[in-house]
């Protein structure tokens, strides 16, 4: 049986991890490297590596990160921000990651979906998605809005018509990231990620407010997602006490919950 | 000394990363006399089966490849995509594959989410030199829409739940592939690939092509 996986969630700054607070506030918590390598000798499922400011500055991602990490880390590292065209995509996956994310460039170019597609196989696009409820209006049926460059600009795009869009293009997996709940240990958007994966068939990462393990098994069951993207948890500051993620796949199969097993020695 | 085929599609450095992790000796190909003059050989991939397979060719890489494994015997692994191009055809694009093991590949039937992200269990149903020292299930790393069906039962090393059951390791001789990403797949991935590195490329199980 497939299991559900604990992913870690990287917001990269000139090359080190932060951590916001509904995308704002970054503090900072340790060199990519050095997190990726405890992460891995800690059996987290996968490393999701976001170079958050790429993106709005106009400028290519940091692949020197990438490589110093990706040397590191052998389970799944998906790598985005900055992302522009099949140039990128190669750059990136030549610099050791196997997936590739992409988000705000989707939005103002979503050929780019499908052009990564068709290079690599769908397997290999990851359509991140930064949603925010903003209420049943026209043109959002949803009630939660599309927000692009750390969300701080408006799209006027429905989340669900945009992730059904993605899918058609060729999108391999869909995240979710809640705005709302971005750092706020407050639980995922959990009637948003389960609407995101009623509407595709590709696997779907609930992202944004993981602050206990119940708000994990909630994302994995009732939130219908495949995949749990973490960070708060296993590295913020923020919090007073740090959880690892044995403790976290300990508590998950408390709940019923199946992860990759722990592998003792 | 393993070398790795480095192809435009491919995720080559993930392996080679790998190797170097495992202290063991290592180079990339991208020519067909460096294939031709490997003692081993693994084929990654993390790209669709048509873009890979034209990518070789357009290398120049099938017929080196053809020639150090299938005529030279050398030890090969197929990784993902480097799997299902050894095959006779594959649905993804309606695509001629390499034809050394006979089979097709086809997609997973709806049910599941497609393409199959994640971790799961791998079984061997068989021995296989590339096994030793791993479980009898083992958890391994997948991103894949699509999966091999061999016409030949004894060239199924282990397989895996998926909506179906369907072959994660393949091997005939002295080739042997994976359907998931070994180098992506912790411990147990790494041990295969040190379990490579030794291998004299002898299948008890399955005669050479």
């Amino acid at each position: 049986m497939l299991t559900r996986r604990v992913v870690a969630c990287f917001d990269v700054i000139d090359g080190r991890v932060t951590k916001a607070q509904r995308f704002q506030d970054n503090i900072d918590v340790a060199p990519a490297e050095d997190l990726a390598q405890r992460l891995y000798a800690d059996q987290i499922d996968e490393i999701v590596f976001y170079d958050i400011t790429a993106s709005a500055q106009k400028r290519p991602i940091d692949l020197e990160t990438v490589r110093r990490v990706a040397r590191h880390v052998f389970v799944p590292f998906t790598v985005g921000g900055g992302i522009r065209g099949l140039d990128d995509m190669f750059a990136v996956l030549k610099a050791g990651a196997e997936k590739i994310s992409i988000d705000s460039m989707a939005v103002r170019n979503p050929e780019i979906i499908r052009d990564g597609a068709e290079a690599f196989g769908r397997q290999c696009v990851v359509l991140s998605t930064q949603v925010k409820r903003v209420g049943v209006r026209d043109g959002i049926p949803s009630g939660y809005e599309v927000f692009v460059d750390g969300a701080r600009v408006a799209t006027g795009l429905d989340a669900l018509d945009w992730v059904r869009r993605g899918e058609d293009l060729g999108a391999g997996e869909i995240v979710v990231n809640s705005i709302d709940r971005d750092g706020t240990a407050s639980g995922y958007d959990v009637e948003i990620t389960a609407a995101v994966a009623a509407a595709v068939n590709v696997p779907v990462v609930a992202s944004g407010g993981a602050g206990t393990v119940e708000h994990i098994a909630e994302g994995l069951t009732a939130g219908g997602a495949s995949a749990a993207i973490v960070s708060s948890i296993l590295y913020s500051p923020r919090f007073e006490r740090n959880l690892t993620v044995r403790e976290i796949k300990e508590g998950l199969a408390a709940a019923g919950v199946p992860t990759r097993p722990w592998l003792d020695g | 000394m393993i070398t790795v085929v480095d192809y435009r599609a491919g995720n080559a450095p993930s392996v080679v990363y790998a190797l170097e992790h495992l202290g063991l000796a290592c180079r990339t190909a991208t020519t067909a006399a460096e294939v031709e003059s490997a003692e081993r050989l693994i084929l990654p991939g993390v790209g669709a089966a048509r873009a890979t397979l034209d990518s070789l060719r357009d290398a120049g890489l099938v017929d080196a490849l053809t020639e150090r494994v299938i005529a030279g015997g050398a030890p090969f692994l197929g990784i993902c995509i480097g799997l299902q191009v050894l095959f006779d055809h594959s649905e993804e694009g309606d695509t001629d594959c390499l034809g050394w093991l006979p089979g097709r590949v086809r997609r997973f039937p709806p049910g599941e989410r497609i393409p199959q992200i994640g971790w799961n269990a791998v079984r061997p149903v068989r021995p296989h030199p590339l096994w030793d020292g791993l479980p009898d299930e083992a958890h391994c790393y997948f991103v894949n829409s699509y999966h091999a069906v061999p016409d030949d039962g004894t060239h199924v090393v282990a397989t895996t739940e998926y909506g179906s059951t369907f072959c994660s390791v393949a091997g005939r001789g002295n080739v042997a592939a994976t359907q998931f990403h070994a180098e992506k797949s912790g411990r147990l991935g790494l041990r295969i690939l040190s379990n490579f590195a030794t291998w004299d490329g002898t299948d008890p199980g399955s005669a050479r092509c």
